[in-house]
């Protein structure tokens, strides 16, 4: 299952990140993951959160550039080497990893881990043929 | 020192007398040669005959930068092919260029000109003149070294760049007379001193700054580092290059040779010359031009002309230092640049709006620092940095390849830039110029 991002343009300025957020609290949108991508002039903020559709209106309206990708939530063991795991086969794989972060969510002795692979479907189909569970929503 | 002083301190009634006498040998040699100005004479009815003084100027028409594109490469020369010897091309950027032609005595007259200009700054045959100006299609270089080589001098062609070998050859050669880009003269002071060499214990009595606007301000930083006199060259290719006007010891306005170049002020709205001292548009006409002559052509530059009893001794007129632009032209780093240009090539790439800004400063090295802030196009917005860096990238690339200098590319958020209901505030310069 595919996981919606909302991916927001932040210009390096003062202020812009805390209006981000206020804009998202503002709509009733509950965050679970956040990681920002920073470069000398902008960043990128990416979000996982409970209503991306609702999340983007809102930033959209705000008058922010933001976008909804579909990325991979995996759940993996939390316990050391874990996430090695799944990196290990992805690597094996061919499935190739632009990004990824962990998220909020960690309960039952599982970890959930956002990926952005070059390739979904199949890092999606990897994922199931090792039994490995990848989350639909975090709603 | 004065090199021609027939010609430098000639007296005003003489001097119009042979200014009227060459207009009427320029205008009645174009007539006969130029297609493109006989047409011109000929819509506004006039003719060679009428001309014959100085004052029948206003008659003539004017040339715009325009039309010397559009006539481009040889639809204005007035000598045959081979009799040319050098040409030269507008500084600047693609399109069509401006073509500047010279016959040996075009050659001979630049060098004329340039010479005075030399002389003008306190030069003599016995100094050693050392040209950073760029060599090549740009005017700068070979006319300041066609100058320097008839008065005399001892002429070190180091052209632009490479600035530590510049001061090895100052050092070593003992340059009294440095001639570049004002911008680069602070940038040498700032290498010096990290090279531990002291400006003081260096030869440079005078440098010849032109090409680019400066300030007071700049002028006298530069004269406290490079211990030396700074003077203000003017020129353009259209004219002939540097060698129209300089500065002299005086330091109050550049003496104009104007018995090669004759200057007007026009209002720029009516074409209507104006008396001396009004500020308006430049305006020049080649008098001894052979190659590339022109009429009244509009430099587009704002100053005024005044004559006075120059302390130097010289009659020659005098232009203020050039107090703006009638269009929206932009020199940078010696570069011309239209902001047309950027939208141009904006329009051309589809990632991005053709909303922008460019903020100019001059960084610490005293070199104009060129940020365009572009918006990007939401739809190409992507959750990758490398693709944004992509999109940056190919708008540095694309503005390297129109406006030939590097230009830093800062990706805004779209409709961040204030759009304006008037005319939109495209440029913000802080160079204090």
């Amino acid at each position: 299952m595919k996981v919606k991002q909302l991916s927001v343009f932040i210009e390096n300025t003062n202020g812009r990140l805390a209006q981000v957020t206020r804009v998202m609290g503002n709509a009733g949108v509950n965050m679970r993951a956040a990681t920002i991508a920073d470069t000398a002039d902008f960043g990128i903020l990416r979000i996982i959160c409970e209503q991306p559709q609702e999340a983007l209106l809102a930033l959209k309206e705000a008058g922010f550039t933001a976008r909804v990708t579909e990325v991979i939530g995996v759940k993996l063991t939390d316990e050391p080497g874990g996430l090695a795991d799944i990196m290990e086969l992805f690597e094996k794989n061919g499935v190739n990893i632009e990004y990824c972060y962990s998220t909020l969510m960690c309960d039952q002795g599982q970890a959930v881990v956002i990926f952005r692979v070059e390739d979904i479907d199949l890092g999606l189909k990897i994922l199931g043929e090792n039994g490995v569970e990848a989350i639909a929503s975090f709603g | 020192m004065i090199w021609n002083r027939d010609a430098e301190c000639e007296s005003a009634e003489q001097r119009r007398l042979l200014q009227g006498y060459q207009l009427k040998k320029q205008v009645t040699h174009l007539y006969e040669k130029v297609p493109f100005y006989r047409k011109k004479m000929d819509d506004l009815g006039v003719g060679p005959g009428d001309i014959n003084s100085i004052e029948d100027i206003g008659k003539l028409p004017f040339t715009t930068k325009d039309e010397l594109r559009e006539t481009y490469p040889y639809g204005l020369l007035a000598c045959a092919e081979e009799e040319l010897v050098e040409i030269h091309t507008s500084s600047g950027t693609t399109g069509t260029p401006v073509l500047g032609g010279y016959t040996r005595d075009d050659l001979n007259m630049w060098g004329e000109v340039m010479a005075r200009c030399i002389g003008m700054s306190g030069g003599t045959p016995s100094d050693v003149v050392q040209n950073a100006y760029g060599y090549g299609m740009f005017t700068g270089g070979l006319g300041v070294h066609h100058g320097a080589q008839k008065m005399g001098c001892n002429t070190i062609p180091a052209a632009s760049g490479n600035t530590k070998r510049q001061l090895m050859l100052m050092r070593d050669f003992k340059s009294t007379i440095l001639t570049c880009t004002p911008s680069y003269a602070l940038y040498m002071a700032e290498v010096a001193k990290e090279m531990g060499i002291d400006f003081r214990e260096l030869h440079l009595k005078a440098g010849v700054f032109g090409a680019e606007p400066w300030s007071d301000n700049m002028r006298k930083e530069i004269e406290e580092k490079l211990n030396l006199q700074a003077f203000d060259i003017y020129g353009l290719t259209e004219i002939i290059g540097p060698g129209v006007s300089n500065e002299c010891e005086a330091h109050n306005g550049l003496h104009v040779n104007e018995d090669h170049f004759y200057p007007e002020i026009i209002n720029p709205e009516t074409g209507e010359v104006l008396p001396e001292g009004e500020k308006g548009e430049l305006v020049f006409t080649t008098l001894t031009r052979q190659g590339t002559p022109i009429l009244r052509y509009r430099t587009r530059d704002i100053t005024y002309l005044w004559h006075d009893q120059c302390s130097c001794g010289r009659s020659l007129v005098k232009m203020h230092r050039l107090l703006g632009r009638t269009d929206d032209m932009l020199i940078l780093r010696g570069v011309n640049v239209f902001p047309s240009q950027i939208e141009n090539v904006l329009m051309q790439i589809e990632e991005t709006q053709p909303h922008y800004q460019i903020v100019i400063d001059r960084d610490r090295s005293q070199l104009d620092d060129v940020e365009l802030q572009v918006e990007v196009e939401e739809s190409f917005f992507s959750d990758e940095t490398k693709e944004l860096e992509r999109i940056r990238a190919k708008i540095a690339l694309a503005m390297k390849q129109e406006l030939q200098i590097n230009v830093n590319i800062k990706l805004v958020e779209p409709k961040s830039i204030e759009r304006s209901m008037g005319k939109a505030k495209r440029v913000i310069d802080k160079r204090n110029l």
